[in-house]
């Protein structure tokens, strides 16, 4: 039992790691220019797709990953130059409206060149199969994750807390007109913030797609809980979107894991097997109606 | 006097013999999900009905042939407005297209009030197998339990006791479970997800835990792709054999998870490699046409229209005289691309199950190889309780 539960929460980690990659980038956008970028799902599915590309084409994977942050971060950035900067001064249900119109627009760009139907990306040949550790196999490519994961939270934890950009970011999120006031070139900055979530986006979906299908309308399944988990960390807040990511990946892994075992010692075991996953899939979304309840503006604000 | 009972006489019978009139051309619906996550499935039964089309030289029945297209989005509101505009305004002869079931039984009614005849190339609800069928409904592929019905009765036959079963918690699911069950009689874990699960670590840990010999999975769509790459990258292939209803194991799903598909059993009515010159034309130029090898769905859409074909031939062109047309549909005479069926009394079909296995075919390609027989004539669970009108 406890093995069971190491390798949940192992697979908790890494869950949690792939959603911060997706929320750091939203977060930042959403919290330093107060902007509501629904197709933020849309880059990890860009990214994703030409990860499969790339690979595809060039037979390796590692070439297709790299090649799937630049184009996207080079996406990002026409998309924030060209369209996103118009929307800053506008309200959220316009901002709302555009970005959903772009969702709309890279579904079905996306289909236009790569078809109707999913699209194959798989891990290399050597990270396809389990390892053993401590006494348990686990799968190699889900190691690779959570490597990959700590790497770019403890970038970012450098980048944003210890470099002048950062410190750039960091007041931008807590107070834009004081920070343009001191000579920053905000317009600027924006664009690189939003280039580098694109970039992050990219990495999540180029390393998710081993795992997960790869197709059209990928991006919003996954935004749902992004956006969750950025509600849960303060909105603006790297470190936020970190600990709200694990907190979300543990808990809905564990609860998958367990409710199911949990209630079947106690209840009859058709109503448990149906009972547990509906309970499970509502868990999260209980966590974000607690933390909200306690710390409205989330676990760490960044305004303030 | 006797003129006006002649009159009388002429005018009614003018009245009653207004289905004496050839239609001069065939007006098809097609209303079909080819936008967002479902389109896949979609494309493909068009693209076989388009083929079957083009096969008949542009001509169902012998009459010029126009197929209007629709994307229902995989809403049932829109599904159901399209629909609406294609019975009222265009005056559709033959409806088809829809892919899944609940959009299937949200526009049933409104078609079968029109008094048109649907021809469903896929999705096959149970209500309109049992005490909802309606002499307006056919369904040309199947009812939805056969094929999960198949996966048991060959996974019982092969002796596997202990299995596990993981579909998504909504009614689909539960009747997969449910269809699996009539044929299979052994221990079963059922393990329930969330509909449209990203990340199955949780489930997989706990079946590496139950050490199951087999797993049955029924993952519509995207869901079936992570499934079975988080399967594979697992290591549980090694242990646990997996099985799996066609449609989570077609060319669509294949193309996107590749070789960790290999060794994967499923069952199926027709298969791309079926021996009869039918479908090997329907294949060959399928490949030639669209540049990938048909799925189960296309070679549905294919049969669809040429379903519609042969009735309206058999009626000789008499669109109007629906109880001739409904018995024409019933009759089939058309060679399908799975080999021989016929309908049951409740308008689906009673027709042979498959085994298939993906493995590599000469050419190197991942694909399905027919391995044999499961059922013969199998027909559905519900037709005893169709009292058809």
């Amino acid at each position: 039992m406890t093995q069971l539960i190491l390798e949940q929460a192992l697979n908790g980690l890494q869950f949690g790691l792939m959603l911060f990659l997706l929320a750091a980038g939203l977060t930042l956008v959403f919290g330093i220019m107060d902007m509501i970028n629904l197709a933020h799902g849309s880059l990890y599915m860009v990214g994703a797709y030409l990860a499969a590309a790339v690979a595809a084409a060039s037979g390796s994977f590692v070439i297709g990953v790299l090649a799937a942050v630049a184009g996207t971060m080079a996406v990002g950035a026409l998309l924030e130059l060209a369209v996103l900067r118009r929307l800053y001064t506008r309200d959220h249900l316009s901002q709302v409206l555009a970005t959903f119109a772009l969702i709309l627009i890279a579904n079905e760009a996306v289909r236009a060149i790569w078809g109707d139907q999913p699209v194959m990306l798989n891990a290399p040949e050597a990270l396809s199969g389990p390892v053993e550790i401590a006494g348990f196999s686990y799968p190699a490519f889900r190691l690779l994750i959570i490597a990959v994961g700590v790497l770019v939270a403890l970038a970012l934890y450098i980048a944003v807390a210890k470099t002048r950009v950062g410190m750039w970011v960091r007041a931008g999120a807590s107070n834009r007109e004081m920070t343009e006031a001191l000579g920053i070139n905000v317009k600027r900055l924006f664009t690189l913030v939003f280039a580098v979530g694109a970039g992050l986006c990219a990495l999540a979906g180029a390393m998710l797609g081993p795992l997960l299908a790869v197709q059209v309308g990928m991006g919003e399944s996954i935004l749902i809980l992004a956006f969750v988990v950025i509600v849960i960390g303060g909105i603006g807040s790297i470190r936020g979107a970190l600990v709200g990511s694990l907190l979300v990946g543990v808990v809905d892994t564990l609860g998958r894991a367990l409710l199911p075992w949990l209630l079947r010692s106690f209840l009859p075991g058709e109503v448990a097997a149906h009972l547990g996953p509906a309970l499970a899939a509502i868990l999260i979304y209980v966590l974000m109606a607690a933390i909200l309840f306690w710390k409205p503006a989330g676990l760490f604000p960044a305004r303030g | 006097m006797r003129l006006t009972a002649l009159a009388q006489a002429l005018a009614a019978s003018l009245l009653f013999a207004s289905p004496a009139f050839a239609a001069d051309k065939v007006k098809v619906g097609f209303v079909s999900t080819l936008s967002g996550p479902g389109a896949g499935l979609g494309v493909d039964i068009r693209d076989g009905f388009n083929l079957a089309v083009k096969h008949l030289n542009g001509k169902i029945g012998n009459l010029p042939a126009e197929v209007i297209i629709a994307d229902d989005q995989q809403k049932p509101d829109v599904a159901k407005a399209e629909t609406e505009k294609f019975l009222k305004k265009e005056k559709v002869d033959f409806m088809t297209g829809i892919v899944f079931s609940n959009i299937m039984l949200a526009v049933g009614p409104q078609v079968f009030d029109n008094k048109t005849f649907y021809i469903s190339a896929n999705a096959g609800p149970s209500q309109y197998a049992g005490e909802q069928c309606n002499p307006f409904f056919f369904n040309v592929a199947w009812q939805n339990d056969n094929l999960h019905e198949a996966m048991g009765k060959y996974v019982q036959d092969k002796g596997f006791r202990n299995v596990a079963i993981v579909t998504p918690n909504y009614p689909g699911g539960k009747d997969a479970v449910a269809g699996f069950k009539r044929f299979y009689k052994g221990k079963a874990e059922e393990v329930y997800t969330k509909l449209g699960q990203l990340d199955y670590a949780a489930e997989l840990a706990q079946i590496r835990a139950s050490k199951p010999d087999a797993l049955f999975f029924f993952l519509p769509g995207g869901m079936g792709i992570n499934f079975v790459k988080q399967f594979v990258a697992a290591g549980l292939s090694k242990d646990i054999q997996l099985f799996a209803p066609g449609f989570s194991a077609d060319e669509d799903v294949i193309k996107a998870v590749g070789a960790p598909m290999l060794g994967m059993f499923n069952s199926s009515h027709w298969a791309h490699d079926f021996d009869n010159p039918e479908n090997k034309r329907f294949v060959a130029d399928f490949e030639k046409e669209y540049g990938r090898l048909p799925s189960l769905y296309a070679s549905q859409g294919y049969d669809a229209a040429l379903l519609m074909d042969a009735a309206v031939r058999d009626v000789k062109g008499k669109l109007d005289d629906k109880a001739a047309l409904q018995k024409a549909l019933q009759a089939k005479r058309f060679k399908s691309v799975r080999g021989d069926f016929k309908f049951n009394s409740n308008h689906y079909p009673v027709q042979n199950y498959v085994l298939r296995v993906i493995g590599k075919d000469v050419q190197g390609r991942v694909t399905n190889k027919t391995m044999g027989t499961i059922f013969s004539n199998h027909a559905d669970a519900y037709a005893a309780s169709c009292k058809m009108k």
